[in-house]
């Protein structure tokens, strides 16, 4: 059964993040198990955001993926505790973030304090450490706005997320 | 009163708190008063929202008459409701919209801090999500009124302005019946007190840094959490409540 566990494992490595489409759902880190019982797969996905509007589609995607695959007595369920966190990112898809042109999370303070210096965020496209936020929200729950002070393009940060 | 009953209440005010602020953020979609605000506050409208979905969902599992959160959301009467008077407040400008938030904020950090070890199971997970994200809120409503405090003249008379014309619905925010004191003595939700120490530390705190000060007089405006609401909520839920009152059951 463990071959049915690690085939299911590499399925779920084809489905991807909507919103951020280099990023499969292992790779981000929202899948909290398989198991199998009664002879049925189940699989535990937990929402990055409380409001992620892809909650969805990733569930539909899932399901999708296999039963083109043939597996067709599964069920898909969702748990909210413990608590995503952007620690549960794979190193694999911290790198494809960054060659996707997302600066990946980096080690944050605490986000208790409320006036800490933002931190360093490189720039994913020319390395350099010199940008700045422009906004704590960016163009999705999970990212901030930020701009390369060398190179001028602007650039999403993937939040560091405790 | 039954624990079950007691928690239904207190579960449905923590909904109804998101469901509200985070409709009212949500006009401002595409009205933002710049790219990067609009593009913040819908956001947090979003994550409002998600809350929402999340209490409102428990508080139907509570109820015992099979309510979906959707029920909820979209089909009760303005007396049903039992937000805080705070949150339905018009949008304002921005300095409105941003004192609400900041006022709110302050508050709800604290509570969900303490939610999050909460015996009560649902209550805790629920909790422990949603103060990630209100960690951020309250940074950035911070930082704003700081901002527009000591910033111009005109931004500090208008920051000072909002403070004056809302902090007297800031006082609803702890407001406690027979609800609370049950679930208090089951040690399942913290008695308000303790978070009020935190709210006024947060509140000085900002409002020293900013260069406001807060109102002389010491009016308080409540009702909301017994359901009898300000003007302002009848044309929040007509907004709000078109749809389903227009299509009933109709889904996306």
């Amino acid at each position: 059964m463990v071959n049915t566990i690690n085939h299911i494992w590499s399925l779920l490595e084809e489905v991807y993040d909507p919103e951020v489409p280099v990023l499969s759902v292992v790779d981000l880190g929202i899948i909290r198990s398989v198991e199998e019982k009664n002879e049925a797969m189940h699989v535990t996905i937990t929402p990055t955001y409380i409001g992620c509007p892809a909650m969805q589609t990733i569930e539909e995607d899932i399901q999708t993926k296999f039963e083109e695959s043939g597996i067709l007595n599964f069920k898909i369920s969702t748990s909210i505790s413990p608590a995503w966190t952007t620690d549960w990112m794979s190193e694999k898809g911290k790198k494809k973030l960054k060659d996707y042109g997302i600066a990946p999370p980096q080690n944050e303070p605490d986000k208790s304090l409320l006036f800490a210096e933002p931190i360093v965020v490189p720039c994913p496209r020319c390395e350099s450490s010199d940008t700045k936020m422009v906004s704590h929200f960016g163009s999705t729950a999970c990212k901030a706005h930020y701009q390369c002070k060398q190179c001028k393009e602007p650039f999403d940060y993937f939040k560091c997320f405790k | 009163m039954t624990k079950q009953e007691a928690l239904y209440n207190y579960v449905l005010r923590l909904g109804d708190d998101s469901l509200i602020l985070g409709q009212r953020l949500a006009e401002l979609c595409g009205h933002g008063p710049i790219l990067e605000e609009d593009i913040a506050l819908t956001n947090i409208s979003l994550d409002l929202i998600g809350q929402a979905t999340l209490f409102l969902d428990y508080a139907g599992a509570l109820g015992g008459e099979k309510k979906s959160n959707d029920d909820l959301a979209f089909l009760r009467l303005e007396k049903e409701y039992v937000n805080a008077l705070l949150l339905e407040q018009p949008n304002g400008h921005f300095g409105d919209t941003i004192m609400r938030q900041f006022l709110f904020d302050a508050f709800r950090k604290p509570l969900l801090e303490s939610l999050q070890h909460s015996s009560e199971k649902e209550l805790a997970s629920i909790a422990e999500k949603a103060l990630k994200e209100t960690k951020y809120h309250l940074k950035h409503s911070s930082e704003w009124v700081i901002r527009l405090g000591d910033g111009t003249d005109e931004s500090h008379d208008k920051i000072q302005g909002s403070l004056h014309t809302l902090y007297r619905y800031s006082h609803e925010l702890f407001f406690e019946d027979e609800s609370d004191f049950l679930l208090q003595k089951s040690k399942i939700v913290p008695e308000l007190n303790s978070i009020k120490l935190e709210w006024e530390k947060t509140v000085k705190n900002v409002f020293e840094m900013a260069g406001i000060a807060l109102p002389e007089n010491d009016w308080k405006f409540e009702g909301g959490r017994q359901g009898r609401h300000s003007e302002h909520m009848g044309f929040l839920l007509t907004e709000l409540q078109y749809m389903q009152r227009t299509y009933p059951n109709m889904e996306w």
